[in-house]
Order: structure tokens, then sequence, then C-alpha cells
């Protein structure tokens, strides 16, 4: 039955191509409908069965993640995770990707990419408190690759800076894989009362539909697809329209939201993102099993002539929609008016399931909803295992180091392993005045104001693990993340991802996918560590070349009691230095190979699960006692890079002496850590480590303005200060400023 | 002693200031919304950090128009307290409360990192506690923070001893490396000719509680919350 | 020979700066604005006098680093002593 007045499309194969759907997807549409789709129907469904909305290549294998935990709140499903973190308080949190803007215009990419994940945090009724950013940059010298960028900094520091939210960290990589694919990953935390938290799920039959915010625009519109009659004199441009981020208008739509929500009278609320006006109000009415009537007459508009095809899919930033209790629409439009934002009145809940919308008089679509949202196609993908996997893991062989010393300078000098305190001086990283640890160490350090705990939070991945060996690499991620928190004391409560890879129709892209979710799962459920929230971005590719699996991990932590959490550097001097974990020799796609000798080859370090688990008990332990001044863990460049970084970071020396010598000391074993405690405190930490069964080893002392390391029959021995000018001075000289 | 902190679309740093007073310094905290003409009888008003109005057009300019500034201009011609930092100095600058301008730093970048400030009056109720050339490290956020003003106004500025906080190195030397934005002579903070309006760039109610690691800016809250203490 | 070059963010795209300032000249009694975009505006003085060359060559500049053609339109004036 359809009341549809709006012409019906005749579909070719070239106007399908230009939506982006495959000739099953339109028959599969037909069929829902009973009829051929009008224009504003093709496009409503091409948007919701977009790869980015419907997770149609990743759905079968996102199944397989944990997403259960006794502090889940709200698992995936919703606009942000959410987590029970004690004290009456729960975190929303999520991490999404804006690599394909970034790369046209790295600054309102990015700028649009932090807008969007924080609308997600504010909608589920959680004030955002921190933002992380996890960066993938090709090569320095790579054509464009400094204005990226730098655009792509400018844009996360003026939009984070403006909306007063700290960004506390993150993670900035380089590799030439990223030459044509850069990767932009925004993580956004945020909290509220246990009591407090709204969820996108439409209800009640008759309640008014609320559009508050900025007007809609043609931003995000690629004017191929648009139906005929809007192309207009701009149409030579064929340019699609930049979306454009407001970071003002943000702020006060988080303000008025939070304030709208305390009210009472708001029902269901979802920001609009990909595909604006579609994914928001389909999706909520799909969750909650409703209908919907839209009359886009009424949707505030920033310029004139726009169709309703144009009005469902702009993507229009800083806009939300919500379903507001019946009768009490003037409460909310008092508040929203007070904060200066235009509220609009454009449609009602209904309860027969479908999607009816008006415009001019004319119904111009008439569609089920659930078909769309919840029974959108799924794709099981074909995976091929790469031919030659077997090579790739074939041991490499490992140069020693002529001298160690010119070694870790090499190292500290590359833009991996170089300070990024140019990045993140950038960016406002105390405001909100929460921030305990900000950026430079293992993990952020936020406090919970009102109670004694603190919030860690870290970002993770090491995309050359994950093309070596995408099950290790995505393990590893999860292990490392959890590992970070450790670090500060914190247990984790929670993860969110964001999967970025290449093409899906790529049989080996595919079963990188699948193996590295297999591993992150398996880790997950070792560490305990539900997955709550997370992003795909598929189709990282560019001229047949995908980007290495980058399964980004995001992950949050709780820290009881933050008045000990050791610090990142070391900070006194005299202090014990102790390696926790096994040492051993593992170079598979270690940045020692990778940096100073071309080679990435090799299976990547194992990663222990229980050797993790223990480890990160014993270091929450320790961090309880109080017994810990300084605590970091060991990654990429192992031992003598974990070690130069605590001395970097304040300028303090270290004197060591271990067993392992020449390229061991860069050996990139898992599950190891480095603390400082005072004299009087490591008898306690190595008989906690015995008792843990971690091997623990204290391998010297802190202090002087050297670095000293006797690593068997080698020495190292370098002042701090010509180290950290190598360090510090690497990234802005690479930059050319 | 009752203490505002004004509103603005686009403060951010307001929720940090009224944190101080009400948590810290368990003073009586009211916020003023930018709309409101009236203080609310308040003692202290405090104009926080933040991007009022996106610091589109210029920082502060749009703020400076709003009708709090009315009531807040009344009070502080008639001697009351005002304290603007960061974006709050920048609007106190707008709305000519305060003379001079701010430019975009040097750099031409956003920088947020600790500053030292070279303490130059003691005799306000901001200032009272410290001593004449006491070292206080703060943090510092904006993108602009280059202080200007015509050489013969600051001139004028220096002769009358309003300039109150000057960046210096971690010894108290004031240096042009020490100076993280280009701001003239160096300076950080400002007074009008009573003492009772304060404007100054760095982030004093980001250093205020221990476990933030710095408490150097707690005694600019504390001493004007003692001053109107004794005022009474 | 002198030329004022202006700059502002295309059409189509939004103007924060531009919204947010029409706001304000509302709220400070100027009624009856509809739209503001804020631009900026370079006077650039050539040592050329041949008309159509000083327009290439600004084009060029616009093209190349005073426009980020991405997201901005340019308009190149050439101004007649």
């Amino acid at each position: 039955m359809t009341a549809l007045q709006e012409e019906t499309v005749h579909a070719t194969p070239e106007l399908l191509k230009r939506h982006k759907m495959t000739a099953e997807e339109y028959e599969r549409l037909r069929a829902i409908l009973g009829r051929d789709p009008s224009w504003t129907e093709l496009g409503i469904t091409s948007a919701l069965w977009s790869e980015h909305c419907s997770y149609k290549s990743s759905k079968i294998y996102l199944r397989e993640f944990p997403t259960e935990g006794p502090h889940v709140v709200q698992g995936p499903g919703e606009n942000a995770g959410i987590v029970d973190v004690g004290h009456g308080w729960v975190a929303a949190f999520k991490m999404e990707s804006h690599n394909h803007p970034s790369f046209i215009e790295p600054y309102q990419g990015s700028m649009t990419g932090v807008g969007g994940i924080l609308r997600d945090i504010f909608t589920m009724g959680a004030r955002p408190i921190a933002c992380m950013d996890a960066l993938r940059f090709g090569e320095i010298d790579a054509p464009r690759m400094r204005s990226l960028i730098d655009g792509v900094v400018r844009g996360i520091g003026d939009y984070g800076n403006c909306v007063g939210i700290p960004t506390v960290g993150g993670e900035t990589g380089f590799h030439r894989c990223y030459n044509k694919n850069i990767l932009v990953n925004a993580f956004a935390l945020g909290i509220a009362r246990h009591d407090e938290i709204f969820h996108a799920r439409a209800s009640g039959s008759g309640n008014p539909v609320l559009y508050v915010g900025s007007r809609t625009g043609r931003d995000g519109i690629h004017g191929a697809t648009m139906a005929s009659d809007a192309f207009d004199a701009e149409s030579e441009r064929q340019r699609p329209t930049v979306q454009v981020g407001d970071p003002f208008t943000e702020k006060i739509v988080l303000e008025a939201c939070l304030e709208a929500m305390r009210t009472g009278a708001i029902v269901a609320i979802q920001d609009m993102g990909a595909a604006g006006l579609t994914s928001s109000t389909f999706e909520m009415a799909g969750r909650g099993g409703t209908g919907l009537h839209l009359v886009l007459d009424r949707v505030p508009l920033r310029e004139v002539g726009l169709t309703p095809y144009e009005m469902m899919l702009s993507e229009s930033q800083e806009r939300m929609v919500l379903v507001a209790k019946k009768g009490r629409e003037e409460e909310l439009e008092k508040v929203f008016r007070r904060w200066g934002l235009e509220v609009a009145d454009i449609g009602r809940i209904t309860d027969t399931g479908r999607a009816v919308l008006e415009w001019q008089g004319s119904v111009v679509a008439d569609i089920p909803i659930q078909p769309l949202t919840e029974e959108a196609p799924v794709y099981r993908r074909p995976v091929a295992e790469p031919a030659d996997l077997a090579r790739r893991w074939e041991a490499p062989e490992v140069p020693q180091p002529e001298d160690l010393r010119g070694t870790l300078e090499a190292l500290l000098a590359t833009p991996d392993f170089a300070s990024k305190s140019w990045i993140w001086t950038q960016y406002d990283t105390t405001v909100r005045t929460n921030t305990v640890h900000g950026p430079g160490g293992d993990a952020a350090v936020l406090l919970l104001k009102g109670t004694p705990s603190a919030l860690a939070m870290t970002s993770d991945v090491n995309p050359v693990y994950c093309r070596l060996d995408p099950w290790r690499g995505g393990a590893q991620a999860v292990a490392e993340a959890a590992r970070n928190l450790a670090c500060t004391g914190a247990a984790p409560v929670g993860l969110t991802d964001c999967l970025n890879f290449g093409n899906p129709e790529n049989p080996e892209v595919s079963w990188q996918f699948r193996e590295a979710i297999r591993g992150m799962s398996e880790a997950c459920r070792a560490l305990g560590v539900p997955v709550i929230s997370g992003n795909v971005s598929f189709y990282n590719e560019t001229e047949g070349e995908s980007i290495y699996p980058t399964p980004t991990v995001g992950m949050v932590g709780v820290i009881p009691a933050v008045a000990h959490v050791p610090d990142p550097f070391f900070t006194t001097k005299g202090d014990r230095i102790v390696l926790l974990g096994r040492d051993r020799s593992e170079f598979g796609g270690s940045a020692y190979l990778r940096l100073l000798h071309g080679i990435e080859q090799g299976r990547p370090p194992e990663v222990v699960l229980d050797a993790e688990l223990r480890l990160a008990q014993l270091l929450r332990g320790l961090v309880a006692r109080h017994l810990l001044r300084s605590a970091h863990d060991l990654s990429d460049g192992g031992f003598l890079l974990a070690l130069a970084e605590l001395s970097l970071g304040r300028g303090l020396g270290a004197t060591v002496e271990v067993a392992m010598e020449g390229a061991d000391l860069f050996s990139e074993t898992q599950a190891r850590a480095l603390v400082a405690c005072a004299p009087g405190a490591v008898e306690q930490v190595l008989r906690a480590a015995e008792e843990a069964g971690v091997p623990a080893v204290d391998v010297g002392a802190t202090g002087g303005e050297e670095l000293v390391v006797r690593a068997g029959g080698g020495l190292l021995r370098a002042p701090v200060a010509d180290l950290h000018t190598v360090w510090s001075t690497a990234l802005p000289r690479a930059l050319g400023l | 002693m009752k203490c505002g902190v004004v509103v603005f679309p686009g403060s951010n740093c307001d929720h940090d200031a009224y944190h101080v007073l009400k948590h810290v310094l368990e003073q009586d905290v009211t916020f003023l919304w930018h709309q409101d003409e009236s203080l609310q009888g308040c003692d202290l008003v405090v104009l926080p950090g933040g991007f009022s109005y996106g610091d589109y057009l210029r920082a502060g300019a749009m703020a400076a128009l709003s009708p709090v500034m009315a009531a807040v201009k009344r009070h502080a011609e008639a001697g009351g307290l005002v304290l603007g930092i960061c974006n709050g100095f920048q609007v106190l600058l707008e709305a000519g409360l305060l003379p001079g301008a701010m430019r975009r730093n040097a750099s031409l970048r956003f920088q947020c990192k600790d500053v030292h400030l070279r303490v130059e009056r003691t005799d306000l109720p901001y200032t009272h506690t410290l001593r004449a050339g006491q070292v206080l490290r703060m943090p510092i956020a904006h993108a602009e923070g280059n202080y200007e003003d015509a050489p013969e106004k600051l001139d004028a500025l220096e002769a009358a001893g309003r300039v109150v906080f000057r960046y210096c190195t971690p010894e108290g030397e004031v240096t042009p490396e020490a100076n993280p934005n280009g701001a003239a002579r160096g300076i950080a903070g400002i007074c009008n000719a009573g003492g009772n309006v304060l404007g100054l760039m760095p982030h004093p109610e980001r250093c205020s509680e221990p476990i933030l690691g710095n408490t150097d800016g707690l005694a600019l809250f504390a001493g004007v919350v003692a001053a109107a203490g004794a005022m009474r | 020979m002198k030329a004022r070059v202006t700059v502002y963010p295309r059409r189509e795209i939004l103007d924060p700066q531009g919204k947010a300032i029409r706001d304000a000249l509302s709220r400070v009694g100027f009624a009856g604005v509809d739209d503001v975009r804020a631009g900026k505006s370079f006077e650039i003085s050539l040592g050329t006098e041949d008309a159509a060359e000083a327009e290439s060559t600004l084009r060029q500049m616009c093209e190349k680093l005073l426009a980020n053609t991405v997201v901005e339109d340019y308009a190149v004036e050439l101004i007649r002593p």
C-alpha cells in the first residue's frame, strides 16, 4: 500500500553505480516496496545500505567480538558504548574515522571528524571530557604530506580547543602505505550520572520529531548523484560540497542538549552524522520499531532549492534530531532558544513502521523502516590468506648495531619515535581541569571529580604487525592498550575501535579483517575487556593498493585512587629501576629492522595473554600499594627506547646493567614494563612480581645527566641533553619548520 | 564574598573558575548569563577563558557587546573586582575596561604549555599575598595572546605600574625566549588604574589543586577572597 | 600595478564566521541583515603594467596560495590608478 506521489525512478546500471548499489540490492528494494522507488527512496536506501551505515561487509565478523561484561551499560548498537565507572558515574566512549574527507581537505576533514565523535558522546547524555586522535600519515616527503599533517593537526586543535574539550593524547605513525590514504581516527570519552543516560530509540506514536542546530545545506552531497532538476549554474564545478565544521555552534548545541535533557521532555535523541537526516531518523525509528512522518518543508535550510533527496542526504554538521514527549515541545524550545539555537518541528513518530515523507503537499517517500535498518544486506566477502604468508613469516636476519648510542639516536630522530610535542602543544590539553597526565605518556589520566577515582584512556595499534600477521597484530593492539592502562594503575572497563582496512572485495583484505577481529576478540576475552562500540572504515585504497590493516584500539580504564598514579617518566634520582617480564629476541615487524634496515619481515612478537594478564594485575597491585614512582611499558623499539623515553620526559638520567645485548636491546617482546620505585620499596616490588609469576630484575638506578646502559659486552653512554635535542627537534625539522 | 562567573556562548573555562572558587576555596559562587543585566550582588566578577562566539571576527569582540557587560562596566567603575582570564582578558580589552588589544601569537599557532610569570605588582587584591619579583609557573592555552598597544600607551602603562605579570624564565628573567607569543614587553597581565580590574592570559584556575601538579595559581583567587573579606 | 584580491568561502559552503557576525549584528540592533559572508582582502602591488599579465599572475597566485580552492572562491580586481 503506498501513497507515493513522486515519480519513480527507472534504474539504469549507471545510476545504480553512482549510488553504489548493486543490482541485487536494487531488486531487494523493489521487493520491499512492491514497486520502483522514488528518487528520494533510492537516495535514502543507498545511504542506509552504504558500507558506512550498514556495516554490510563487516557485520558477520564483528559478531565475534565479546560485548558483555559486568560494567557494560550499553554495548554496540547505539551512538556510543557506555560502561559503569563507579560512584554513580558512567562513561560513554567511541572512536570514529574521517579518513577520506581528511585526505581531500585535511583541515575541515579532521574538524568535522572531531565534531562528529563529540556529538556521538553527548547524544547519549554524557558530557565529553577528553579527546584523543590516532593519526596515520605517509612518508613526510610524499606529495602533499606536510600540508596534510599541518591541516589535520590544526583542524583537531581548532575544533577541540573551541569546544573546550582537552585533547589528551593519541598516536601518530608514519608509513608509506598511507601515502595516498591518511587515517584520522577520533576518539572521545564522556561522563554522565548513571540515571541520566539517553538512547536513540524512538517511541510514542504522536510524539513530535524536533530538529535542532545548524541549517541544512548541500554539505557532503556529490553533484553527480543529484536528481536532474537539482543541477544549477554551478554544475560545471562538480566538486563535492565540503563539510565545514563550526565548533562554536557545536559547543552551543552541546550545552543546550545537556540542559534540555535535564527537563525530562526528551524521549530519544541522535546526532545527524553520516547520511544526516536519513540515518538519524530512520535508525531511531528502526530501533524503536516505530514509524515516521516528516514534513520536509519544515527542515531549516541554508540554501534555497534543496530537493527532498538533498535534504535527506545532506551531511551539514552540528545538527541533532530528537523525539520529544508530546505536549512538552515548548519546554524544550525554550532551552534551545535561550542558547540561540533554531528548533523546528519536522514531524511525528507514528505506529505504522513506515517512513512517510511529505514535501510541497506530495508524498515523496513511503517506505518501511526496519527492512532498511534492521534487515540491511549482509555479505560474507570471500577471504583468502596471502599466498606468501609463510615466506613473510621467515625469521629475518638481524644485523647487530655497531654503535648503541648512534643506533638509539637514529631511532629517536625518526618521525615515529620523535617527540610529538610539536603536535600536542597546539592542543589545549588541560581545559576542564581534569588532566592529571596528558600527552606524552602511555595513557592519559583524567580526574573523576567528586570521587577518589580517575579514568585512564589510551589508543594503540601496530599496522606493520597487522600486515605481517593480522591475528597477532589485533591481539597485540588490545594487549598493549591494556598494558598502557595498567601502567597508570587502571583496570580496563571497555574497548572501542576503528577498524581501518582496504577494499573488502579483495579477499586478502577480508581475510585480514577476519583475522584481526579474531585476534582482538581472543585478547579481549583473556583480559576481560568487552568491546562496547566501534567503527569500520573500508575502502582505504588508491589505485588498487590498500593500506596496511590498521585496527586502532581505544581503551578506557578506571583507577580506583588517583592520588598515587605513577609518573610516565623518571622523577627522582636514586630510584631503583625494575624490568618486569621475560626478555626474548623477537624482531618480526620491528621498528629496529624497518626504520634502520628497511626490513619488514618475520612473524610479529608472540602475544602471551596469560603473561599480559599477570603483568597487568601486578602493575595495578603495585600502584594500589603506592610502590611505584614511574611506570612505562615496552613496545616499539623494545627496552632501549622505553628506557630512553622514561629519561627524556623530565631529563633525568639513569645507569642500568642488563643481560641482553646488541640488537636484543631493541627486541619487541611483549608483556614487559619498566618501573621505578624508591630504594626502600624495591624488595616489595620484586617479591610482588615473584608472587605474581612475573620475571623481575633490578637493573639499576635513576640519576645523573647521562643515560648509561651496560649491555653484555656493549656500552651506551650519552648525555640526556644530547638525546633530548635529537628527539625534540626531529619532527619540526622533518616538517620543515 | 559572593563571586560570579560570567558565561558567554562559547565560554569553556567557566566551569573551571567556578570549581576553584566553590570547591577549593568554598566561596558562594553563581554563574552569570551573558544576557543578565544584573550581577546579582556579586563582589568578584570573573570573565572566564574559552572561545566566546568561537573567537569569530576577533577574540572577545562579540562577547564585549553582551548585555551583562554594561553591569560589569558599572561594577568596575565603582571599584568592584573584575578578573578576566584569557578570553576574559580579551573581552575586557574589547570592552575598553583595559587598554590595548590582542593579536595572533607570533608563531601563528595555538600554544598550550607552562610558562613562568614574574609578579610586578603586589598591592592589588589579587596579588597582595605575593612578593615582588616572585616567579609563578602557570599554563597558557591561546592563539591570540600577543598583547599590543601604541608605544606611548605602553610607556604610560609601565609608568603607572599597571603591568602586573610578565613572561619570564624560571629564574625570573624577562627574555624574548621566555615570551611565548610575542606580547609587547613580555606583558602577560595588566590592571586598570584603580587596580580592581585584572586581566591575564595564563590560567590560574588550572593550577590551583595539588592533584594537578601545580598550585601557583591559587594565590590569585585566595588573595582576592582574603582581600574582599578584609574590605568589609 | 595594484590589485585587490578577495577570497571568500565558496557560496554553498557553511561560513560559521559570517553566520556568527550576522547574529551579532542583529543582537546589537541591526535588524534586516539577511546574510554575512566573511572573507579576506589582499592588496597586491605588482611590478608589471600589463593588465593581462597581471591578471594571469594574480589568478595563479590565488590557485597556488591565496585561496584554498576546495573551499574558497576568489576574485581579482585591478585597481586603475
